[in-house]
C-alpha cells in the first residue's frame, strides 16, 4: 500500500499566457498515484489548460511538468505514458467502434489477434460488447462517451485524463456515467485526473478537489473540506448553496454577525477582526424551543426542491438568508432559528477596502487603475507614488460610460444577506470591488463612478518600495 | 399560388433552354458529317468514328492537343490538392494578421482575371530567364486551381471535432501518422471537391495556357481550338469530342451533386 | 497546436513566387522601355492612345452592360432555384452551374455559329448576348448561395410585422441578397473587360475589347505597354475590389460544386 502514496504527477509553479492574458499564474499541486483529482473552476479558469499541458498539447511557458519523477515539458503527447477523454469525444469520424478503439495498438503493431482480444475486453468493461461494427454517428452521446473511454483505456495508460467528459449529456445520462466512472476508477486502480465546472459532479466523484478560479488554485482538499470548511467566499459561494454574510470575530470562539452573536468553533483572530461567514442553507434550524432561539425570522419565499424545500427568510434585523428543510413553513410565518457553533465557518477577509498604486499627477488629480481620478491630493504633490484607498461601498456603478471615470464588466456577483458584492474587472485588466444593493449581472458593462472625497490617499507602505 | 410556381418554372427552363441552346447545337451537329457548325448533311456517326480512330486532318495535333490538356490537368490538381491542403490546415490554426494576410494572399489568384493571371506570370518567366513549356503551363494552373482547394477544405476543418487530431497524437500516433489516419480522412470530401474543381478549370483554362505555353508548339485542347478558329476551319471532329466531354462532365457533376444532397439530407435527419 | 500554423508557409512561399512578383512583374515591366530604363511613357501612352482609349471605354461599357443583363436575368433565376416552394430539385441547380465547366471557347463558337445560322448579324449585340451566355451561371450560382443560407426567419420576422411580400422583398430579402450580388459582379465585370478570343469570335473580329488589346502587344512583344495596360487593369481590379469591401467573398464563391 505505500506506493498508493507515490506521486505520479506533480506541477511546479506553472504559468502559461496566451497572449497577453495570462491563463495559468503559478500554479503548483501533486497528484498521488491511484486518486481521482478533480479540477473545478468556472469556464475560462484554467482548468482545462492545466489538464492539457499534462496531456502535452501545450507547454507551460515557466514551471516544470513531473510524471514519475520525471520531468516531462518536453515530451510529445504520444509519448506520454497517459490518455485523454475529449470534450465532445473526439472519435475518429471515418472509423467504425472497432477501429476507434484499436487505433491506439494497431499504432503499436499489436498482433491482430491480441487486439481483437482487447478490444472486446475494453468494451465489455465499458458496457458497449455489441457496438463493434457501429459507425460512431450514428451512437447516442452516452454511447460515443463510453467509446471514447475505451479507446483512452486500451492503451493501459498510467493516467486517464478527462476533459468535461459528461458536460453533453442529459441528467440522467450523466448521473449513470458518474456511477459508472467511480466504479471503473475502482476497478482499475489507476490515477484519473478530471476537469469539470460542475461541483455536484466533482463532489460525487473525487477524492481530491482542486478548485481554481482566474487561473489560481483556490483551495486543494477532500470533497467534504471543501464544502465544509471552504477558504474563501468564491469557494464557498461555488461549491454548493451557501449564505455568505459579513462578520466580526468578537473574541476566540465568539462572531458577531446579521446584528447577532453566535458561538463558533474558530481561534486565531484578532479580536474585532472583520471577516466573512459561512452558513451553508441547511445547517440553520428551525425550533420552537425559546431557550435555544438564536434569532427570529419571517419566511417570505417557500420552494420544493424534490427532496427538501428552499425557504427564503428576512431576520428581525433585517438580513435575508437561505434554508434548506425537509419540513416547509408558510409564507408569513414568524420562526426562531438557531445555528451550531459547528457548522458556522470563519473566513479571513481576502481585503477590507479596494486599494491600489497610483500617482499623482497633478493638483487634484490622481492616476490609478488606468484612469485619472479626482480627489484631495493636500499634502502630496505631482508626481508622488501613493497608496489610493476606496471604501466597497464607496464605489458607485453606472449603466452608462458618460461621467464615468473608467468602465469595466461585472465578472462576479456575492450575495451577502442585504447586499451585493461584486468584483469587475476593469479596462485596464485589475479588479475593482464594489458593495451596493442594486442588482447587476454577470457580464454587464458598467461605468465606475468614485467621488473625489472617497478616495484616501496614503504613502505607500515601506514594503512596497 | 400554382400560377406563380408555373411561372416561375416556365421562367427557370426558358433560361436554361437559352443556356444550352450552344451546347445542344454542338451535340446535334456532331452527328453529321459536314465541315462547318450548324451545316446539317444528314445523320451520321462518322465524326465519333474519325475521332476514335484517328482518321483525320491533323489527327496527331488534335491528340496530342487532348492528351496535353488531361495531362497538364491531372500533374496540376494533384499538386494543387496537396499544397491547398496542407495550406488550409495551415491558414486555419493561423490567427489576427497573419490569417487575415493569407486569406487576403488566397484570394487574389481568384479575383484576377485569366489574363492579368497569364501576363503576370508570363513576365515573370521571361524576367527569370525561364524557358516557357509544359512546366511553366502547370506551374501556372497550380497558381490558379490551389485557391480553390483551401476554399473547399476550409469547411471541413471547421465542421471536424479540433480534438480529432489530438486525440491521434493522445493515442499514441506521430504528428505523421495522426495526419495520415485521421485529419486526410476528415478532410477528403473537400480535397476531392478542390481535385475536381482544379481538375475541370484546368481543363477548361485558355488564357493562361496561351500566355504561358511558350513557342515550343505545346496546344492544349483551348489553344488548339483557337488557332483551328483563327484559321477559318474549325476541325469537324471537334464536335463530337466536345459532345463527349460534356457528358462526362455532366454525369461527374449530377453524381457527385446528387450524392452529396443525399448526404445532407441524411445528416438532417439525424 | 501552435505547429500546424506553420503548414502555410510552403503556399505562403509560393503565393510570394507566384502571385505576388508576378503582379510586381507588371508594375516592373510596366515602368520600363524596350531597353530596360525607367518611364512614364508606357503609361500616358494609353492616355494618348485613341485606339486604346476608345477600345477601353467600349470594353467599361460592355462589361457595364452585361453585368447589368446577368443581374436581370440571373437574380429572378436564382430567387426561384432558392425558394423551397418553388424549386425543390438540386438537379436544376446543377443544370444552372454546369455550363460553367464547357470550354468557353467552344461554346462561345458555338453561340456564334447559331447566330449566323439564324441570319443574324455578328456585332455588338450578338458580343453582348455571348458574353451573357456565357458569364450568366457565375452571376446565378453566388446570389443562390446567398440566398439559400439567408435565415428564413427574417423574412417571416417582416411578414409577421405587416410587410407585404413585395415589402419583405423589397426590404429585406433584397438588402441581405446584396452580398451575393457583389460577388456575381466581381465574376463578370472584370473577366468580360479582360476577355480575349470570345468577343473577337462573337463579332467576327469587328470588335476588340480590352483584354485583346493586351493580347496583340505581349504578342508582338511590345511586353512593356502590354505590362502598362495590364497595370491599368489590375488598378481598376483594386478598385472594385475595395468598392465590394469586405463582403466575404470566401463563403460565397467557396465550394463550386
Amino acid at each position: 500500500m505505500t506506493e498508493k502514496n507515490d506521486i505520479i504527477i506533480s506541477l511546479d509553479h506553472i504559468s502559461k499566457s496566451f497572449g497577453d492574458k495570462k491563463v495559468l499564474d503559478d500554479i503548483s499541486l501533486s497528484i498521488k498515484r491511484g486518486e481521482f483529482v478533480t479540477f473545478l473552476g468556472p469556464s475560462g479558469c484554467g482548468k482545462t489548460t492545466t489538464l492539457r499541458l499534462i496531456a502535452g498539447f501545450g507547454k507551460p511557458d515557466e514551471g516544470t511538468v513531473t510524471m514519475e519523477g520525471k520531468v516531462i515539458n518536453d515530451i510529445p503527447p504520444y509519448q506520454r505514458k497517459l490518455n485523454t477523454v475529449f470534450q465532445r469525444y473526439a472519435l475518429f469520424p471515418h472509423l467504425d467502434v472497432y477501429d476507434n478503439v484499436a487505433f491506439g495498438l494497431k499504432l503499436q503493431k499489436v498482433p491482430e489477434a491480441e487486439i481483437e482480444k482487447r478490444v472486446k475486453k475494453v468494451l465489455k468493461l465499458v458496457s458497449m460488447s455489441d457496438y463493434e461494427d457501429r459507425d460512431v454517428e450514428s451512437l447516442s452521446g452516452g454511447q460515443q462517451q463510453r467509446v471514447a473511454i475505451a479507446r483512452a483505456l486500451i492503451n493501459q495508460p498510467r493516467v486517464l485524463l478527462l476533459d468535461e467528459p459528461l458536460a453533453a449529456l442529459d441528467l440522467k445520462m450523466r448521473k449513470d456515467m458518474q456511477i459508472e466512472l467511480k466504479e471503473m476508477h475502482k476497478k482499475l486502480g489507476i490515477t484519473f485526473i478530471y476537469v469539470t465546472h460542475d461541483q455536484e459532479e466533482a463532489l460525487t466523484l473525487s477524492d481530491t478537489i482542486v478548485v481554481m478560479n482566474e487561473g489560481k488554485i483556490q483551495q486543494i482538499g477532500t470533497p467534504t473540506d471543501i464544502y465544509n470548511e471552504p477558504v474563501n467566499a468564491f469557494v464557498a459561494d461555488f461549491i454548493g448553496e451557501s449564505n455568505i454574510l459579513k462578520g466580526k470575530m468578537l473574541r476566540d470562539r465568539r462572531v458577531a454577525f446579521i446584528k447577532h452573536e453566535f458561538d463558533c468553533v474558530d481561534e486565531g483572530f484578532a479580536d474585532n477582526e472583520k471577516v466573512d461567514v459561512v452558513v451553508r442553507p441547511e445547517d440553520i434550524y428551525f425550533t420552537t424551543d425559546p431557550a435555544k432561539c438564536q434569532f427570529t425570522a419571517k419566511v417570505n419565499s417557500c420552494t420544493f426542491k424534490g427532496v427538501h424545500y428552499e425557504m427564503w427568510v428576512d431576520t428581525d434585523t433585517g438580513y435575508e438568508l437561505m434554508i434548506q428543510d425537509y419540513d416547509p413553513y408558510e409564507v408569513g410565518t414568524e420562526v426562531m432559528l438557531y445555528i451550531d457553533p459547528d457548522d458556522i465557518q470563519v473566513m479571513k477577509k481576502e481585503r477590507l477596502a479596494n486599494t491600489y498604486a497610483g500617482k499623482v499627477t497633478g493638483e487634484g488629480k490622481v492616476e490609478f487603475l488606468g484612469a485619472e481620478f479626482a480627489c484631495d491630493t493636500a499634502g502630496f504633490a505631482e508626481g508622488d507614488e501613493v497608496t489610493a484607498t476606496i471604501r466597497f461601498e464607496k464605489v458607485e456603478l453606472l449603466d452608462h460610460e458618460d461621467e464615468a471615470d473608467t468602465t469595466g464588466h461585472v465578472v462576479f456577483i456575492l450575495y451577502m444577506g442585504n447586499h451585493y458584492h461584486l468584483t469587475v474587472k476593469t479596462e485596464c485588466g485589475e479588479n475593482i470591488w464594489v458593495d451596493t444593493n442594486d442588482i447587476w449581472d454577470k457580464g454587464d458593462f458598467v461605468g465606475i463612478k468614485i467621488l473625489p472625497k472617497d478616495i484616501q490617499l496614503s504613502k505607500p507602505a515601506a514594503g512596497n518600495e | 399560388m400554382n400560377a406563380k410556381k408555373v411561372i416561375a418554372k416556365a421562367y427557370l427552363w426558358l433560361v436554361l433552354i437559352v443556356l444550352y441552346a450552344p451546347i445542344a447545337f454542338i451535340v446535334v451537329f456532331s452527328f453529321t458529317e459536314a465541315k462547318s457548325l450548324g451545316n446539317w448533311t444528314g445523320f451520321s456517326t462518322q465524326l465519333y468514328a474519325n475521332l476514335f480512330t484517328g482518321s483525320m486532318q491533323n489527327a496527331t495535333g488534335l491528340q496530342s492537343a487532348v492528351i496535353n490538356t488531361l495531362l497538364i490537368a491531372l500533374a496540376a490538381s494533384i499538386v494543387a490538392t496537396v499544397l491547398g491542403t496542407v495550406a488550409a490546415i495551415g491558414i486555419f490554426h493561423l490567427h489576427g494578421r497573419k490569417k487575415q494576410t493569407m486569406t487576403f494572399l488566397n484570394n487574389i489568384p481568384m479575383i484576377n482575371p485569366d489574363i492579368i493571371t497569364g501576363v503576370s506570370l508570363f513576365l515573370l518567366f521571361v524576367f527569370l530567364g525561364i524557358s516557357q513549356g509544359y512546366l511553366t503551363v502547370i506551374l501556372a494552373h497550380i497558381t490558379f486551381c490551389t485557391p480553390y482547394v483551401v476554399l473547399n477544405v476550409m469547411p471541413k476543418l471547421r465542421q471536424m471535432n479540433p480534438n480529432i487530431y489530438e486525440a491521434a497524437l493522445d493515442l499514441g500516433a506521430t504528428p505523421a501518422q495522426a495526419l495520415r489516419k485521421v485529419l486526410v480522412p476528415a478532410l477528403r470530401p473537400g480535397m476531392i471537391s478542390g481535385f475536381i474543381l482544379s481538375f475541370t478549370m484546368s481543363l477548361d483554362d485558355f488564357a493562361v495556357t496561351f500566355f504561358t505555353r511558350g513557342t515550343i508548339g505545346l496546344d492544349t485542347l483551348s489553344t488548339y481550338i483557337y488557332a483551328d478558329a483563327r484559321k477559318g476551319g474549325l476541325t469537324p471532329e471537334l464536335k463530337p469530342l466536345m459532345s463527349i466531354i460534356f457528358l462526362i462532365i455532366l454525369v461527374v457533376l449530377l453524381v457527385i451533386n446528387i450524392r452529396q444532397s443525399k448526404q445532407q439530407n441524411d445528416n438532417l435527419k439525424k | 497546436m501552435n505547429k500546424r500554423s506553420s503548414w502555410a508557409l510552403p503556399y505562403f512561399i509560393f503565393l510570394v513566387l507566384f502571385v505576388v512578383l508576378p503582379l510586381v512583374m507588371i508594375l516592373f515591366y510596366a515602368l520600363q522601355d524596350s531597353s530596360g530604363h525607367f518611364t512614364l511613357n508606357n503609361v500616358t501612352k494609353f492616355f494618348t492612345d485613341k485606339d486604346a482609349l476608345g477600345t477601353f471605354a467600349l470594353s467599361i461599357e460592355v462589361a457595364i452592360e452585361n453585368t447589368l443583363l446577368c443581374i436581370a436575368i440571373g437574380y429572378p433565376a436564382a430567387y426561384i432555384l432558392a425558394d423551397n416552394k418553388l424549386n425543390r430539385s438540386a438537379v436544376t441547380v446543377v443544370l444552372f452551374i454546369l455550363p460553367m465547366w464547357i470550354n468557353a471557347l467552344m461554346r462561345t463558337l458555338a453561340t456564334a455559329e447559331l447566330f449566323t445560322m439564324a441570319g443574324v448579324q455578328l456585332g455588338k449585340g450578338t458580343l453582348l448576348f455571348g458574353m451573357c451566355y456565357d458569364y450568366l451561371p457565375f452571376m446565378i450560382y453566388p446570389i443562390y448561395n446567398q440566398l439559400k443560407k439567408m435565415d428564413k426567419s427574417y423574412s417571416e420576422a417582416a411578414q409577421d410585422l405587416g410587410a407585404t411580400p413585395g415589402q419583405v422583398f423589397r426590404k429585406v430579402t433584397l438588402p441581405l441578397s446584396m452580398p451575393g450580388v457583389w460577388s456575381g459582379v466581381m465574376m463578370v465585370f472584370m473577366p468580360t473587360v479582360s476577355t480575349f478570343a470570345i468577343s473577337e469570335f462573337l463579332t467576327n473580329n469587328k470588335i476588340k475589347l480590352f483584354g485583346t488589346i493586351i493580347q496583340e502587344n505581349i504578342n508582338n512583344s511590345m511586353w512593356n505597354y502590354g505590362a502598362a495596360l495590364s497595370l491599368i487593369m489590375l488598378i481598376i481590379i483594386g478598385l472594385t475590389t475595395l468598392l465590394q469591401g469586405d463582403q466575404e467573398a470566401e463563403e460565397t464563391s467557396g465550394g463550386l460544386i
